[in-house]
């Protein structure tokens, strides 16, 4: 176990290297930078603040500076902001991270109730519509079903506020500041549950349908336990435990923001703070972003693996 | 003696349609009976006769700019109204589709085409070859797809390509991404191939790699290659109305789906014209829901050992 936990850190060190390059040189090549789209500035200003940023330098200079910084803890600043990247990360990652957990928390309880129940009455008329919407579900836009609610239960209905974490102006505070963020959330939280819940509620049928069909469901029943026992002591247990593998897969989704969503509408969060930066090439928070991303995604995968081992010792490592 | 002989004949004869009555048609016998992924089949047919064949018989093929109809509601003359230079959005709607669906198939060959060559090699030959191939698909997949996308798209802008071949770089974009999740699916299932004994009989037999490649081993991928192909173009779909949603796929005045959403990015058209934007979402979802689902179907058939 610890020496594949070695060799595993040391690749995934080793891949994120890589994978800094990659970034790197990709944001390198795309045109402009933060000092051109500035259309103020005079041409002898622009040069300066370049040399003043380091802009001028040679792409494979620059990304040893950024990469040497990066290693001691120090991910620059934001050109746009004038502020630390980690500072304004950690001013908007929160926000992120509660339009997530809400949502994650809604989509999983959801899934693990309708994919059992309808994986116990499979075939029925109940199953066949969750089929139905497990298919809508993983087919929808995600931007256009966004837009679509905000069109018709904000502006059309007046239901709901169209965007933002704030009504505009408002300097509520206590309870009423929380009641404004919760009204707030309520449409990006909806879109977000909606797009997560059908490959779930299909995978937690799937799981219940396996084991449903297992001799020792039928041992139970043979054994004149009552069909509840069976169900939730017997199946339940056993189709829950290998989802405890996808919690790694989880963890981008929960810190790191979903684009499209916050841009539709328009939730401060660390999503929207990327499509900012995209537009204004402020390359140290564009860095910081993805790279950030990326981390997750190999820790993610590696906390899966080993979970994936603990839930079944069986799985070699 | 002679009544005995005439029954070999006869149950030799069976034998032979029973040998005739392949897999393939087994497997396409079961799909015909499974009503919903015909009815996502058929809606797919029509979508694609609608796109390609349906603007021919539009009078407002030609995209003109008509002053005196800009912005009209949905009507009999204009199906789902016209937009701020007085085109006809159902003629435009249909054009796009064109355009949405041709990507979102052009990708999916390509990144199956890529994904299956490489994940084949590597799962192959293993060694070297194999460390080079997937450490490659391990990186593009440790990177977040989306911020790839927008990098991509905004070197489409910078390097000026022409408009009207922005959908084929799209297309390699969206392939880009694609690949290496498929070559690792492929080179997995290459690990346990190779290891069968019609391979053993194939190496006794002295064939050359590539035929041992290519006529042996993945013809025995077919069936999972079709599945996942099926199953992404959806998600090719997906990814290029996103990406010219954010206007950096492919661009006005090629109309697509994603790119006719854009209009909603307009406070005005996005609450006082829904159906410029309205419809185009609605034609993505209908159709990847029919991709979707018909691809279900053919997974039910051709891999039975998936997990339903």
């Amino acid at each position: 176990m610890s020496t594949y936990l070695t060799k595993r850190l040391i690749y995934m060190v080793l891949i994120l290297i890589g994978a800094s390059m990659l970034i790197f040189f990709l944001y390198a090549l795309t045109p402009g930078d933060f000092v051109s789209g500035n259309l103020k500035m005079s041409a002898e200003r622009k040069a300066e603040l370049r040399d003043l940023y380091g802009l001028n330098k040679p792409v494979f200079e620059r990304y040893l500076i950024w990469m040497k910084n990066a290693l001691h803890g120090d991910f620059g600043y934001s050109l746009a902001q004038q502020k630390p990247v980690l500072t304004l990360f950690n001013e908007y990652i929160w926000n992120s991270f509660l339009l997530a957990i809400v949502s994650t928390f809604l989509t999983w309880v959801i899934a693990v109730v309708i994919g059992v129940i309808s994986a116990y009455k499979q075939y029925s008329w109940f199953d066949t519509i969750v089929m139905i919407f497990i298919f809508a579900a993983m087919s929808i836009p995600s931007f256009f079903i966004g837009l679509f609610l905000i069109k018709t239960l904000a502006v059309d209905l007046k239901w709901l506020p169209p965007g933002g974490m704030m009504t505009t102006g408002s300097n509520a505070t206590g309870w009423a500041y929380v009641k404004e963020v919760i009204h707030h959330m309520t449409l990006p939280v909806v879109v977000m549950t909606l797009l997560g819940v059908g490959s779930l509620t299909r995978y937690f049928r799937s799981n219940m349908i396996d084991v449903i069909q297992q001799d020792y469901i039928r041992t139970a029943r043979a054994k004149g336990l009552t069909e509840r026992t069976v169900l939730f002591r017997h199946a339940l247990r056993n189709a829950l435990l290998p989802a405890i593998t996808l919690v790694g897969f989880e963890l981008p989704g929960l810190f790191g923001g979903s684009i499209i969503i916050e841009k539709i509408f328009n939730w401060p969060g660390i999503g929207q703070l990327y499509m900012q930066s995209f537009g204004s090439r402020d390359y140290p928070l564009l860095m910081g972003f993805t790279m950030f991303i990326a981390v997750l995604t190999v820790i993610g995968t590696l906390i899966s693996d080993i979970l994936y081992h603990l839930a079944d010792p069986r799985v070699k490592l | 003696m002679s009544t005995m002989s005439s029954e070999v004949v006869k149950s030799s004869r069976q034998d032979h349609t029973a040998v005739k009555s392949s897999l393939w048609t087994q497997s396409m016998r079961k799909l015909r009976k499974n009503k919903l992924a015909m009815s996502g089949l058929i809606f797919v047919i029509l979508m694609f006769l609608a796109c390609f064949v349906g603007p021919l018989f539009s009078p407002y093929t030609d995209g003109k700019i008509n002053v005196t109809a800009m912005n009209k509601a949905p009507s009999l003359k204009h199906w789902l109204g016209t937009d701020m230079l007085g085109r006809d959005v159902m003629t435009r709607l249909l054009q796009a589709g064109r355009i949405s669906l041709t990507v979102g198939l052009a990708s999916m060959l390509l990144s199956v085409f890529i994904g299956s060559i490489l994940g084949a090699i590597a799962g192959y030959y293993r060694g070297i070859v194999d460390q080079v191939i997937m450490r490659i698909a391990d990186l593009l997949l440790t990177i977040p797809g989306l911020p790839i996308l927008f990098i991509l798209g905004a070197l489409l802008s910078e390097w000026k390509v022409p408009v009207d071949s922005r959908m084929y770089i799209v297309m390699l974009m969206l392939s880009f991404v694609g690949w290496p999740g498929l070559a690792r699916l492929v080179r997995g299932q290459m690990l346990s191939l190779r290891e069968r004994e019609f391979m053993q009989a194939a190496v006794v037999l002295g064939l050359r790699d590539r035929r041992k490649l290519f006529n042996h081993l993945l013809p025995n991928l077919f069936p999972l290659l079709i599945v996942v192909a099926t199953l992404s173009i959806g998600g090719a779909i997906l990814s290029e109305s996103v990406l010219s949603y954010f206007g950096l796929g492919v661009t006005p005045p090629t109309a697509t789906w994603g790119n006719m959403i854009d209009s909603a990015n307009n406070v005005i058209d996005f609450e006082k014209h829904p159906w410029l934007w309205i419809p185009p979402g609605f034609a993505i979802f209908s159709t990847v829901i029919a991709i979707n689902i018909f691809g279900d179907g053919l997974r039910d058939v051709l891999d039975p050992k998936h997990k339903k």
